[in-house]
């Protein structure tokens, strides 16, 4: 396996990251040297096994359907870094 | 006495006897905090004024005559955990500014029963590291030799325990980070069984592995800690509801016939010999308590960390997708939308987080998903089915926590997969979903502390607490403190 400069680009585009060439070259690097160690797990027989997402056995959580109050609009959009009224500002996404 | 090093237990007589105030336990608590704190670095942020109200208002608590065990006492946690009004960076600089709404349920049931909170510890960026060499602020350093590591991620809430800036600590621990630390600062720390504690208000590196515990000086104080924490919380619907036991009063029944297991595959060639050594004496120690040696297997032990590295990735670059500089948390100059959310992400991770959120995605993508992914989960569940099998025959399992004291800083920071497999011993635990404990357990021929794991059955926790207590009982390590 060999994981390319042109991989690291394409797996930061969908991470919505931008990396300096520098980090490419050494993201590559280090991504295959990982990779290429977790390869070890297709020595593992897994014929029938059922994948796990969760250590706890347990059904879904329910509660009442009933309304609650909120932490409020200001409490909210405290930590804005842009805010109009009672929204999240965000750059132009339609012209 | 010093009061910055006492343990729960003490101080709590001390201030329900009047003998001290909570506002003077704070301010010596402080003091301490400003003069070994340019050494060591375990905050990022100190709250004094906050800690003063506090203490004032748990005085007034204790001269109505409530004084809980926890009332009153200094306390700090991870910068991971929510604090109202108090800055909560996670170690990060995508967070540098973000004052939460809200707090973390857990500090919330300690602030409930009058704990004092300090400040916010230092740690990993977003709890991933093993060394806190990932913290956008700063290095922490082992307060038992400042050139090498504290251990991570929750290494601010080991040091500051170890330095005594604070009486205990609260930390998280996804594949060790509680239990890593703990034994390298020679304090103890224990990750509870997943679901045990609510994770409410903790930001959330890996999800299915996330849990909070205690670090403490000595296991009485870790039972205390814990039984206030632990319980079910209808916010976090992955909380289990099930009854908290009474941990302290179980904590003298003794480990008479008790069976520690000993798995073959944590008892390696290679393991440092210091390491070797303690676990040894350890074991000598039990035996003359009364506790029965069993000989186990956790066959999958080899895969664990291949397994770790990319369910954590994979439940990560999906966790910190929200930092996007949209609703909280640094936003960069752009042209655009997109052009914020990548620009805001690449200015506020460090390299560490870029590299995991990087495997996740790649975990997670088109044509990858289920060779990396569904592959670890199947895995776990053989990870996950060894210690049920082991656990048919033993009580707990004595384990070495690390394979080797605390490294240097700078040692392994150029190699990523090194770094990982030191959690090794660790992360078995987490993804099994049970619980385990690390108690101070001797030092290397250097003066680095060292570590003893007890690993217990899921929500077996009274039962490590109680063999910790037995082994703290006919041993002196946890009473040595670092000259600092």
């Amino acid at each position: 396996m060999k994981i390319t400069v042109a991989d690291v680009e394409h797996v930061a585009r969908l991470a919505r990251l931008t990396l300096t060439v520098g980090e490419k070259e050494l993201f590559a690097g280090q991504m295959d040297a990982i990779l290429g160690y977790v390869e070890k797990l297709n020595g593992v027989n897994t014929e029938g096994i059922v994948p796990t997402s969760h250590a706890v056995p347990m059904e879904n959580a329910f509660r009442e359907d009933i309304t609650k109050s909120s932490i409020g609009l200001d409490k909210a959009l405290a930590n804005a870094p842009d805010r109009s009224g009672s929204f999240f500002a965000v750059p132009k996404v339609i012209e | 006495m010093n009061i910055f090093d006492m343990t729960i237990h003490e101080l709590h007589t001390a201030l329900k006897g009047k003998q001290v105030s909570s506002v003077e336990a704070t301010a010596a608590m402080l003091q301490r905090i400003e003069s070994v704190e340019p050494q060591v670095g375990s905050f990022i942020t100190v709250t004094p004024e906050n800690a003063l109200a506090a203490a004032r208002a748990a005085d007034q608590q204790i001269a109505r005559g409530e004084c809980h065990l926890l009332t009153g006492i200094p306390m700090a946690v991870k910068d991971i955990f929510l604090t109202e009004g108090v800055l909560t960076t996670c170690g990060s600089r995508i967070l540098n500014n973000f004052i939460p709404p809200y707090s973390a349920a857990s500090w919330e049931k300690l602030q409930d029963r009058g704990a004092v909170l300090l400040g916010k510890l230092n740690q990993d960026e977003f709890a991933m590291g093993s060394s806190n060499e990932s913290s956008a602020y700063g290095t922490t350093r082992n307060p038992w030799n400042l050139a090498h590591i504290p251990g991570g991620s929750s290494g601010g809430s080991a040091a500051a325990v170890a330095a005594r800036q604070a009486i205990a600590t609260l930390g998280t621990d996804t594949g060790g980070s509680i239990r890593q630390p703990a034994s390298h600062c020679g304090c103890v720390g224990l990750k509870p069984t997943y679901g045990r504690v609510s994770r409410y208000g903790v930001i959330a590196y890996a999800s299915s592995l996330d849990q909070v515990g205690p670090l403490t000086r000595d296991v009485s104080d870790c039972a205390v800690m814990l039984e206030a924490i632990a319980g079910h919380d209808p916010k976090d619907s992955t909380s289990v509801d099930t009854p908290v036991p009474n941990y302290s009063a179980n904590l003298k029944s003794g480990v008479k016939g008790l069976k520690i297991g000993l798995p073959k595959e944590y008892f390696i060639d290679g393991l440092d010999t210091d390491v070797q050594m303690a676990m040894d004496a350890a074991i000598e120690t039990y035996r003359r308590l009364g506790a029965e040696f069993v000989d186990i297997s956790l066959p999958h032990t080899d895969y664990a960390v291949a397994t770790y590295y990319l369910i954590a990735t994979a439940e990560a670059s999906s966790n910190l997708a929200r930092y996007d500089g949209v609703r909280f948390g640094h936003r960069a100059e752009a042209d655009g939308l997109l052009d914020m959310y990548t620009k805001s992400r690449s200015e506020g991770f460090g390299v560490e987080v870029k590299r995991r959120i990087m495997l996740g995605t790649y975990a997670l993508s088109s044509g990858y998903y289920d060779a990396y992914y569904v592959k670890a989960q199947k895995v776990r569940t053989l990870i996950m089915n060894d210690f049920i099998s082991a656990f048919a025959d033993v009580d707990v399992m004595l384990t070495p926590v690390a394979p080797t004291p605390a490294f240097k800083i700078g040692e392994k920071i150029n190699d990523p997969l090194q770094m990982y497999l030191s959690d090794i011993f660790t992360i078995p635990v987490n993804l099994a979903g049970t619980c385990a404990m690390s108690l101070p357990a001797g030092f290397s021929a250097s003066g680095l502390p060292i570590g003893l794991q007890l690993i217990g059955k899921p929500f077996g926790e009274e039962t490590i607490l109680r063999a910790g207590y037995a082994f703290e009982q006919a041993t002196e390590w946890h009473t040595r403190k670092a000259t600092i």
